[in-house]
């Protein structure tokens, strides 16, 4: 092939990445992602719920023999439980490979030799799955917010249910901080993002089989810390200014959310390095 | 630090677990493209870490472009191009997106990084495979791409870990033709980490030669291999190793080829006869004797005894 002497020139202008290497990271994760057909499907189903809801809210608004649907605050925590599922989904789909597929292809040193600190490159792939969930929680849980009082046309609802448009913004937040954080730590633990998959799922999956069989055995709901999704659930409710589901004080979740994502944190800073050092 | 200095080393240690890496190494790279040789494990690759800041030393200071590693990383690989030794890509992109990604990275606005790989990529002769993924390259098409994403944003100072690794004859002269270009039409100073002399010799003006985390030799390689003695080919009818440990007791300086010939560097005062001398003295018969040029591999060769001994 011949060498085109020519194409090569120097540059007069500066370079300045410094503070956006985590957004430029973040863009090209989710427009890998959008060119996903499978991706793009999963997001598609995701936000059938979201439909459906708006559908309730429009027959409640219009149609006073459907007052049995009427829509309370309880109603976008159910909603945004629905979503857990779709959540689930979407963080083994995106984010099973996002740092896993880099050590796989030694992509580490090609980040890390460039002006970018190993916190922004966390924080870049931290972006992207958060985004995606936040696309599938907060997104549609704030649409319907703005919905109700369009659909109804007053603001009655929300006048009265300020609390709401915190209370989604915060349990999203949580909730795809977690499942991001969690995801995140188990990628950079493997090269196989379906490795990373299966102990993801294995995770989840395992610990509600040990609360769920603490359940059984002790006629209580006392040993829900143990369980991940059900930490969750709990601070959700509480978040939401609903009774807690289970017996564990809310405070025992929450920390149990913080210490899972210090620890996330922990493994990460570990983790991820231009080399790897087998001593 | 002068302007002509790309790089100094200071004394820099540096260890992974039990095992030592660069030892105490204090060097220095002039601008231009100078070469770092040494067998493999003699620490070249955590020489070029090091300078980037990937690999924190536990002793030492290092300056690069002026600069110095522990406090000013970020501002350095700004100004440098980094072409790892094994294969680095991001997977599921194109060779375009790739290398735009990687200008992004370095700063370029994301328009001037698309302009710039595109230009990179036929600069490399990647032109034509430019919208491949990265993944369906073969090993020569993958080390042209790693050259691409270390000068699409225009560094100050490339780290070049084996450019040639795995290439065919003609891919790597065609990559040693990239290299020489930048060096020296582009005034893009590099530094080369090989352990193939020809590379180095065919590139650099000067060498760093390493060996088991130490700097063992310096300098322009003219004057390495200048004019300490004359070299000659040399092939016996006898015992090859007897006559081998003869040459090095009359401390002759003499390296074993592939084939059976012996390489023999004479001081200057010394005659040839002496090598008739040394021949008779084990019963042995001169049967080739050539007059020859230092080559890099001698002075690498010598090099590398002498650390082994002195070590």
């Amino acid at each position: 092939m011949p060498i085109h002497r020519e194409r090569y020139r120097r540059r007069e202008d500066g370079l300045d990445v410094r503070g956006r290497a985590w957004v430029v990271i973040a863009l090209q994760g989710l427009r890998a992602l959008t060119r996903k057909r499978a991706f793009l499907y999963l997001m598609l189903v995701a936000w059938i719920p979201c439909v459906i809801r708006g559908v309730q809210i429009y027959v409640v608004a219009n149609f006073p023999q459907a007052s049995f649907l009427a829509v309370t605050g309880r109603t976008f925590r159910d909603f945004l439980d629905q979503q857990e599922l779709f959540v689930f989904f979407i963080t083994v789909y995106a984010g099973s490979g996002l740092i896993a597929d880099d050590i796989r292809a030694n992509a580490l040193q090609l980040y890390l030799s460039r002006p970018i600190t190993r916190t922004q490159y966390v924080a870049g792939k931290l972006a992207t799955l958060m985004a995606a969930l936040a696309f599938v929680t907060w997104v549609p849980a704030t649409l319907l917010l703005i919905l109700e009082p369009l659909f109804a046309g007053n603001s009655t609802f929300i006048r009265h249910n300020l609390y709401l448009i915190p209370a989604v913004a915060i349990f999203s937040l949580v909730e795809v901080a977690v499942g991001a954080f969690t995801m995140l730590a188990l990628s950079s633990l493997s090269k196989s993002r379906w490795f990373v998959a299966v102990m993801y799922a294995g995770f989840a999956f395992f610990t509600q089989a040990i609360f769920g069989a603490t359940r059984v055995a002790t006629q209580s709901t006392a040993f829900s810390w143990i369980a991940a999704f059900s930490n969750l659930a709990q601070v959700g409710d509480v978040i939401f200014r609903l009774p807690p589901r289970y017996e564990t004080p809310p405070i025992v979740s929450a920390m149990f959310l913080v210490a899972l994502v210090v620890v996330s944190a922990a493994v990460l800073n570990r983790r991820i390095r231009a080399i790897e050092v087998v001593t | 630090m002068a302007d002509d200095v790309a790089a100094t080393l200071e004394n820099v240690s540096v260890a992974y677990g039990t095992q030592w890496a660069l030892s105490e190494v204090s060097t220095e790279f002039p601008t231009g493209a100078v070469g770092l040789l040494g067998p493999n494990g003699a620490g070249k690759s955590t020489m070029l870490k090091a300078l980037l800041g990937l690999v924190k030393p536990s002793g030492g200071t290092m300056h690069v472009l002026g600069l110095d590693v522990a406090s000013a990383a970020l501002k350095i690989r700004e100004r440098i191009g980094y072409m790892p030794e094994n294969d680095a890509q991001i997977p599921g992109m194109t060779a375009v997106s790739f290398v735009a990604y990687c200008g992004e990275l370095s700063g370029l606005p994301a328009a001037d990084a698309m302009q710039r790989a595109h230009e990179v990529l036929y600069y490399v002769g990647l032109g034509e495979a430019r919208y491949r993924t990265v993944e369906t390259y073969s090993t020569g098409m993958k080390q042209r791409i790693k050259l691409a994403q270390a000068i699409v944003h225009d560094p100050d100072l490339l780290l070049l870990d084996e450019p040639t690794n795995g290439m065919d004859p003609k891919g790597r002269e065609e990559m040693l033709a990239l290299v020489r270009d930048l060096a020296h039409n582009k005034n893009i100073s590099l530094i080369l980490s090989s352990h193939m002399m020809p590379d180095v010799e065919s590139v650099c003006a000067s060498v760093v030669v390493m060996n088991r985390g130490h700097v063992v030799m310096r300098g322009p390689i003219a004057t390495l291999k200048g004019p300490a003695g004359r070299m000659f080919e040399v092939r016996i009818k006898g015992n090859q190793s007897a006559f081998v440990e003869e040459l090095r007791s009359r401390s002759f300086d003499c390296r074993e080829t592939d084939s059976d010939l012996l390489r023999v560097l004479l001081p200057a005062e010394t005659d040839a006869h002496e090598l008739f001398a040394s021949a008779a003295a084990v019963g042995a018969q001169v049967r080739h004797l050539k007059p020859s040029l230092p080559t890099l591999e001698d002075v690498f060769a010598r090099a590398v005894r002498e650390s082994e001994e002195q070590g």
